[in-house]
């Protein structure tokens, strides 16, 4: 893992000195809100429907032990003794008071960590396959890459007032788990013909507003070329992107109006100018950066894990044996396994950790994951390095914190922003939704016959619930006074990405969960097998008998 | 030409330091709870009553009239957005309602 030098340490210090500063003044006066909310901002901190909200930043979702204990003693020390874990694989305190804001940021220097770039119209936090430096499928570890990114971002002085805020995205591997195409610039690691790891280049992807999915502006781009190229579309997009309509600002609509051929253009002439000085200091930096990132080596194996004790354990125990089933993917490396802790125990709150867990999280971490966490942008926190012959006691200890719920990839692990019990942008709840939803799939005890399944829910139009890219997508709305809920589907955030079509006239708070009874019920009737997922039964058949279960009436009136 | 009716309104903001709902009362004074606010009944009294609001940025921040409607126990909020707001969030006992 990265460990910040002095130059790190230093710069984020100096932050936390500067935001004490403007707080003090913002409090005894000499700030008025309109100048201290850019300052704010710039150090994630929100103003929400209830409290102040702060964003910290969790660089490409990954994070060590005193990381993740610093993290529950701030929720327990400042805030409300839990936090929210997100889709950009940040954390949020829900509850922080202005005044101790400063010192928050400072408990988060001690261990590294800051909360630089979380809002305003900057590059933020790049974000990663949460399973990069563990994946049986991976190229390589992409997270050097995105810790040069977030050297470079920090503070850039030609990106700190961009036309809107700037997402990028990065994996190695050919199954994204990143949402590489969903992204401002999603970066996918592939190998060219002499089998040299490059970039493909996607551009213009988002969600929100307007969803659009990503357009590729390079096959292969060379990783010596990484960063000046990821500078020069930075730039024309900061020249070219609208700033008279935020609705417009983003890289996605200047990508649609104008055309990837064109934006490609612009991109290769000024990749073309500001290359040569790129003197290689870029790729010194990198290999500094990668040597942190290589210390430990596991040995590729195609094998799948097999120890004596663990498939003892297996049989003996079903809940266990359910768990190993859902929630471990495969490590590159044999006789280990990646381990996903679903933080979405049914009926809580999803993305939510309270301090105990966290600490939990952290020894296991420590005891048993050569020291390391992940933050998926699923909401969930990844163990990446568990030796095989420790599943089961991790299992125990994770099942005694409620931490071992059996779920992940199915009807339950939903994606929820914090929508209106939060945020101040909401126009509908978001987390009652999710709760009901998993509730309900666990009483009927459909969850593991329904299989794989990506619910996604938003509370407004922001889409910070990625509502566009889940094969069901939900988004809440304010019609006329009442919360209502529209219904996506065929959204898919992996490589074979799609924005999902909406389903027709949204629902009531109480009829959603029937509404989508009668979706997955009709679903379990009409898929050719147990193994044909939703997403894969939806796009045999397209929306029609999809739209009839949600729609029995307009098929009555029709008939 | 007739004119709408003026829904009732409350002056509602959050509190600088701790960042909590807080409403105006007649008597000048930031409350925790809706049911002391003044409800405005007045268009042009309203106006005024937001200006005094925006003119404490070193207490309040981002004030807005809000619709109210008037109950026996005082104004209570008509949209559930702002119903939210004296409540606190749906997921845990946080907010307002960890005083109840
Ligand atoms: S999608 Fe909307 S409601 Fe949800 S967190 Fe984003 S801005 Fe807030």
């Amino acid at each position: 893992m990265y460990v910040y030098n002095d130059f790190d340490a230093a710069f984020v210090r100096e932050r936390v000195a500067q935001f004490r500063a403007q707080v003090e003044r913002r409090i005894d006066g000499s700030l008025t809100e309109d100048e201290f909310k850019p300052l704010r901002l710039m150090n994630g901190l929100y103003l929400q429907l209830h409290a102040y909200m702060l964003r910290v930043a969790i660089p490409y979702g990954t994070l060590n032990s005193a990381q993740m204990r610093q993290l529950a003693y701030i929720a327990e020390r400042w805030d409300k003794g839990y936090g929210h874990f997100t889709t950009r694989q940040n954390i949020q305190f829900n509850w922080p008071k202005l005044k101790d804001v400063p010192d928050m940021l400072e408990a988060l220097a001690d261990v590294g960590m800051h909360a630089i770039q979380t809002s305003g119209n900057t590059i933020r936090n790049v974000t990663a396959d949460h399973f990069a430096g563990a994946a049986a499928d991976e190229i390589a570890d992409p997270r050097p890459v995105a810790e040069l990114l977030r050297q470079w971002s920090t503070d850039h002085p030609e990106f700190q007032f961009l036309p809107r805020k700037f997402k990028i995205a990065v994996t190695g591997s050919p199954n994204d788990r990143a949402v590489t195409k969903a992204h401002d610039i999603g970066l996918r690691m592939v190998l060219n013909e002499v089998g040299e790891a490059g970039f493909e280049v996607i551009v213009g992807g988002g969600l929100g507003r307007t969803p659009m999915i990503g357009k590729v502006i390079r096959d292969f781009l060379p990783e010596a070329d990484l960063l000046p190229y990821v500078e020069a579309i930075v730039s024309v997009y900061n020249l070219l992107g609208r700033r008279d309509n935020k609705y417009k600002a983003r890289i996605k609509i200047i990508v649609h109006e104008h055309g990837i051929e064109k934006i490609r253009d612009l991109v290769e002439a000024r990749f073309a100018e500001i290359r040569p000085g790129f003197s290689g200091v870029d790729r010194a930096v990198l290999a500094a950066i990668r040597a942190q990132f290589e210390n430990r080596s596991f040995e590729r194996s195609d094998s799948p894990p097999s120890k004596p004790g663990y498939e003892a354990a297996r049989a003996a125990n079903p809940a266990f044996r359910a768990w190993t089933d859902t929630n471990l993917a495969p490590h590159r490396a044999d006789g280990y396994a990646i381990v996903s802790v679903s933080l979405k125990a049914h009926g809580a709150t999803p993305g939510d950790a309270t301090a105990g867990q966290m600490r939990v999280l952290a020894d296991l971490a420590e005891a048993y994951g050569a020291d390391e966490l992940r933050i998926s942008h699923e909401q969930n926190v990844i163990l990446p390095h568990v030796r095989v012959e420790h599943l089961h006691k991790v299992y125990q200890t994770l099942r005694a914190n409620d931490l071992a719920t059996a779920n992940i990839g199915k009807i339950s692990d939903i994606i929820a922003c914090p929508g209106m019990d939060y945020c101040a942008l909401a126009t509908a709840r978001s987390i009652p939704i999710a709760q009901e939803i998993a509730t309900r799939f666990e009483a009927l005890k459909l969850e593991h016959e329904i299989g794989d399944l990506k619910i996604k829910i938003s509370g407004c139009i922001n889409a910070c619930g990625h509502h566009h890219v889940g094969h069901i997508g939900i988004l809440g709305l304010d019609r006329a006074g009442v919360e209502n809920y529209q219904i996506t589907l065929g959204g898919d955030h992996t490589e074979t990405a799609a924005i999902g079509e909406r389903a027709g006239p949204g629902f009531a708070a109480d009829e959603l969960l029937s509404a989508l009874e009668r979706l997955l019920l009709a679903y379990l009737d009409i898929r050719e097998s147990p193994e044909e997922r939703f997403i894969d039964t939806y796009r045999r058949l397209g929306p029609a008998p999809f739209k009839a279960a949600l729609y029995p009436e307009a098929r009555a009136d029709a008939a | 030409m007739t004119r709408r009716p003026f829904t009732p309104k409350v002056v509602t903001a959050n509190a600088l330091l701790e960042g909590d709902v807080v409403w105006l009362t007649a008597e000048d004074a930031w409350t925790r709870d809706i049911a002391e606010a003044e409800l405005i009944e007045d268009e042009a009294h309203g106006q005024i009553r937001l200006l005094h609001a925006e003119a404490q940025p070193d207490v309040v921040v981002g004030p807005y009239l809000a619709d109210a409607e008037p109950t026996p126990k005082g104004p209570a909020p008509v949209h559930f957005r702002e119903a939210f707001r004296t409540r606190g969030p749906s997921n845990y006992p946080h907010g307002k309602q960890a005083g109840d």
